[in-house]
């Protein structure tokens, strides 16, 4: 293969990594451009899209890189999910004055670390991949300086993402140790007769690691104190963009490098969903912070996503790049009505903050409600549909009572969605809420607005693309 | 082969020693030195199985860096270690169980090399040959077969030197520096006034 | 692989004389040196005043950042020694694009370099 043949199958990371210097460069010699900063890298990863929706398809660099379909789905939705972040998240900063050229070069970065994550078919990339990402996140998370709460919320979230790579990292050594090569062809060929202890322990760690990314239970315990102390418009993005780019890498090593092991990576994969669902359903009950209280939806929400890739096959894999898509939209609405409400300055961050909000702001207080009931389930709204498709893997694949325990876990959680839906309706406001900034309720309400009905129309594209991409995604 | 054996078992022991005496020393600086004293071990462990240029590494980036740096963190954060040490106990159960568990799967894996083999050693040997050394092989693909991931690998330095500057780098206001450039274009017309004074009439700025 | 392995056996014997060295002089100040310790001669005024603190005192921030920066940088050599070593040694076509590949590399810390001086994350005011 040529220069030019392998730069064409790396376009959109080459665009994003050129893009990333060149705005380092532009921020270091103007600091003050920051909107010029801000509104550059929106316009790469929008050109980041358009580049995955017409770049050649095929593999380089012994597996490093994959661009297949499946690639090109996941990327298409993360790049747009980081403009999303940077859109919302520069003026937040701006108005705290904390405004910085970096914040939106870090998100460049990151979604070039998932796009990696999405197209590695090897594990050496897959862990440089995913550190790229995750060294991103965590200086996003404590991006905040001024904010204890943000330092602390990056060092927890460095400190305990740092185990888990560990535990990854160890995963890695270990399968490479037993199957005498880290391609997921490679891997596949040795597991293909029989997968050896130490194969399968190295996939055990392996899917541990993954598990800490997209803050699967039992390894969610930083979610809802990162999720509290980092800074809003961050928050929507890593409860979004890089769950999903850890998805679809799960999927891939699974589907691809250990189809033959199916029978024991399931179960795993069941245990972890279940156990998600009902975390984040039990311990949601108790929160009062919302940032908090989302951040167990969200650990409940890849317990579902988690029942549809242990379903398997193309089938399984659809259903979990449709749920993860709809999540995704979902919550970077909710966060975007999040950093829209503040009331004197002051981020509303509680129930009690929020009560009566449909008196003074109707348009987010609704918008929040779609977002509380498309979380829980309700029809119409878009959170239904992706649980509709999971639990139709699930039953077809025979996880039947799997997916009965994550009906009931919905059950649960419904209380505490509903309890928002109540306090924002019917309680009394208390105080006056600000203007809402116009590019945060604007992105919500765009949220929103998808969230239904425009679903209704987009599954119909979105139903074939994700097959398209499951399938490619499944047959490697 | 005996003689590699026993620096084996010497190394391997010391690796061992100190890397528990690094989670029990009392003083952090100690623990740092233990640490360092791991790393030596572990590169001469390197070195015995022929992966000179990793020893090597470890001893530069290692050592030579990564110390220092766990230097300046201990006596930066100024931590009471001995407050810290009051969960032990509390947490002592659940970190054994890790502990246990995590034995138990490495004799598994152990019993499955020793019954096996590990695939990886047919891949090819880490030991240098007559026609190729360590460096050379490693060179050999790096920058190769291995350039996108190579690439990637500047872009997380590259983030790694924009966190620490993000997260750390505050300008103190009011601090005079040096500005070179202003004092290179600096002419005597700028610098030097001349006056006239009259005699008994002093100068007044 | 012996052959190897004999290349550093000046090393092996540096360290053992550095450590049969090291030994020697505590064990000769143990052994040797004349010993009278008397209450007054240990105590604190002979040799300073009492400790008013604890000797550990917190290290300005900046000194992380000048040596995490200097971490960065030395990663990046670690890359370029296998990189000197194999370059000359590769066919023509392959070599051109490992030399290239290279410059990216420097290109990307080249980049960083730029922001850290510009930042003045260099100064130390």
């Amino acid at each position: 293969m040529t220069p030019v043949h392998l730069a064409a199958l790396a376009a959109p990371q080459l665009l994003l990594a050129g893009a990333s210097l060149v705005l380092l460069v532009v921020g270091a010699f103007r600091p003050k451009a920051i909107r010029l900063v801000a509104g550059l890298g929106v316009l790469s990863l929008l050109a980041a899209v358009g580049v995955v929706a017409i770049e050649p398809l095929g593999r380089a660099f012994g597996g490093d890189l994959v661009a297949d379909q499946g690639a090109a789905f996941a990327e298409a939705v993360i790049y747009l999910a980081s403009a999303a972040a940077i859109l919302l998240g520069q003026p937040w900063f701006a108005r705290r004055g904390q405004a910085r050229f970096e914040f939106p070069i870090l998100i460049l970065i990151a979604a070039l670390g998932m796009g990696m994550m999405c197209r590695a078919a090897d594990l050496i990339s897959l862990f440089v991949a995913i550190e790229l990402q995750s060294l991103s996140l965590y200086i996003l998370a404590a991006f905040e300086k001024s904010d204890g709460k943000s330092a602390e919320a990056g060092l927890k979230y460095f400190v305990l993402g740092a185990l888990s790579t560990g535990i990854m990292l160890y995963g890695v050594s270990l399968i490479y140790g037993f199957a005498g090569g880290t391609s997921f062809a490679r891997i596949a060929a040795a597991v293909a007769h029989g997968a050896s202890g130490g194969v399968l322990f190295g996939l055990v760690f392996l899917i541990c690691g993954l598990a800490f990314k997209v803050s699967a239970a039992p390894f969610h315990m930083w979610t809802p104190d990162v999720y509290e102390g980092a800074p809003t418009p961050v928050v929507g993005f890593f409860a979004g963009a890089p769950k999903l780019a850890a998805m679809v890498l799960l999927a891939r090593v699974l589907t691809e490098s250990f189809g033959p092991a199916l029978a024991q990576w399931r179960q795993i994969l069941v245990v972890m969903a279940i156990l998600s669902v009902a975390v984040g359903a039990l311990a949601g009950l108790r929160q009062s912070n919302l940032k908090r209280l989302w951040a167990y939806s969200s650990i409940a929400s890849i317990g579902y996503a988690l029942i549809g890739l242990a379903a398997g096959g193309p089938e399984g894999v659809q259903a979990m790049l449709v749920y993860m898509t709809l999540y995704v939209v979902d919550v970077t609405g909710f966060f975007a009505c999040l950093a829209a409400l503040a009331r004197e300055g002051r981020p509303l961050e509680s129930f009690a903050d929020v009560s009566g909000l449909v008196r003074q702001r109707p348009g987010l207080a609704v918008a929040m409600t779609v977002f509380a009931l498309s979380g829980l389930g309700l029809p119409p709204f878009s959170g239904l549909w992706g649980k509709f498709y999971v639990f139709k893997a699930a039953i077809s694949a025979g996880l039947a009572p799997a997916a009965v325990a994550a009906l009931i876990g919905s059950v649960v959680a419904a209380y505490y969605y509903l309890r928002l839906v109540k306090v924002m309706w019917l309680d009394a406001p208390e105080g006056q809420i600000d203007a809402p900034p116009a590019e945060a309720a604007g992105l919500a309400y765009a949220a929103a607005f998808f969230v239904f009905p425009v679903v209704l129309i987009a599954l119909m594209a979105l139903d074939p693309a994700a097959r398209a991409a499951a399938l490619a995604l499944v047959q490697g | 082969m005996p003689l590699q054996a026993i620096a084996f078992y010497v190394l391997a022991a010391v690796t061992v020693f100190a890397a528990v005496a690094v989670v029990f020393a009392r003083n952090p600086v100690h623990s740092v030195l233990f640490l360092i004293t791991t790393f030596f071990s572990a590169a001469g462990l390197f070195v015995l199985m022929g992966a000179e240029f990793l020893a090597m590494m470890l001893v530069v980036v290692y050592v030579g860096a990564v110390a220092v740096l766990f230097l300046f963190v201990v006596m930066m954060l100024d931590v009471d270690f001995a407050s810290l040490r009051q969960g032990f106990a509390r947490y002592l159960p659940l970190g054994a169980l890790v502990a246990a568990v995590l034995t138990v799967e490495m004799v598994i894996v152990a019993a499955d090399v020793a019954h096996l083999g590990a695939a990886a050693s047919s891949t090819g040997p880490a030991t240098p040959s007559a026609v190729m050394t360590n460096v050379e092989a490693i060179g050999a693909v790096l920058y190769t077969d291995y350039v996108y991931v190579f690439q990637a690998a500047g872009l997380v330095l590259l983030v790694a030197m924009i966190g620490a500057i993000v997260l750390t780098l505050k300008h103190r206001p009011g601090v005079k520096r040096q500005s070179v450039a202003a004092q290179m274009a600096r002419t005597p017309k700028a610098g030097v006034r001349m006056v006239t004074i009259n005699s008994g009439e002093g100068v007044d700025a | 692989m012996t052959a190897l392995l004999m290349n550093y056996l000046p090393i092996v014997i540096f360290f053992a004389i550095a450590g049969a060295l090291g030994a020697a002089f505590i064990l000769a100040a143990a052994i040797v040196a004349p010993k009278a310790p008397d209450p007054e001669k240990l105590s604190a005024y002979e040799c300073g005043f009492n400790a008013f603190d604890d000797a550990r005192m917190k290290f300005d921030v900046r000194f992380y950042l000048v040596s995490i920066l200097f971490i960065i940088f030395d990663l990046e050599v670690a890359f370029l020694f296998p990189w000197a070593v194999a370059l000359m040694k590769m066919p023509h076509p392959t070599a051109v694009f490992a030399f290239w590949s290279m410059m990216g590399f420097l290109g990307v810390l080249t980049v960083g370099f730029i922001y850290e001086w510009r930042k003045g994350a260099l100064e130390w005011e």
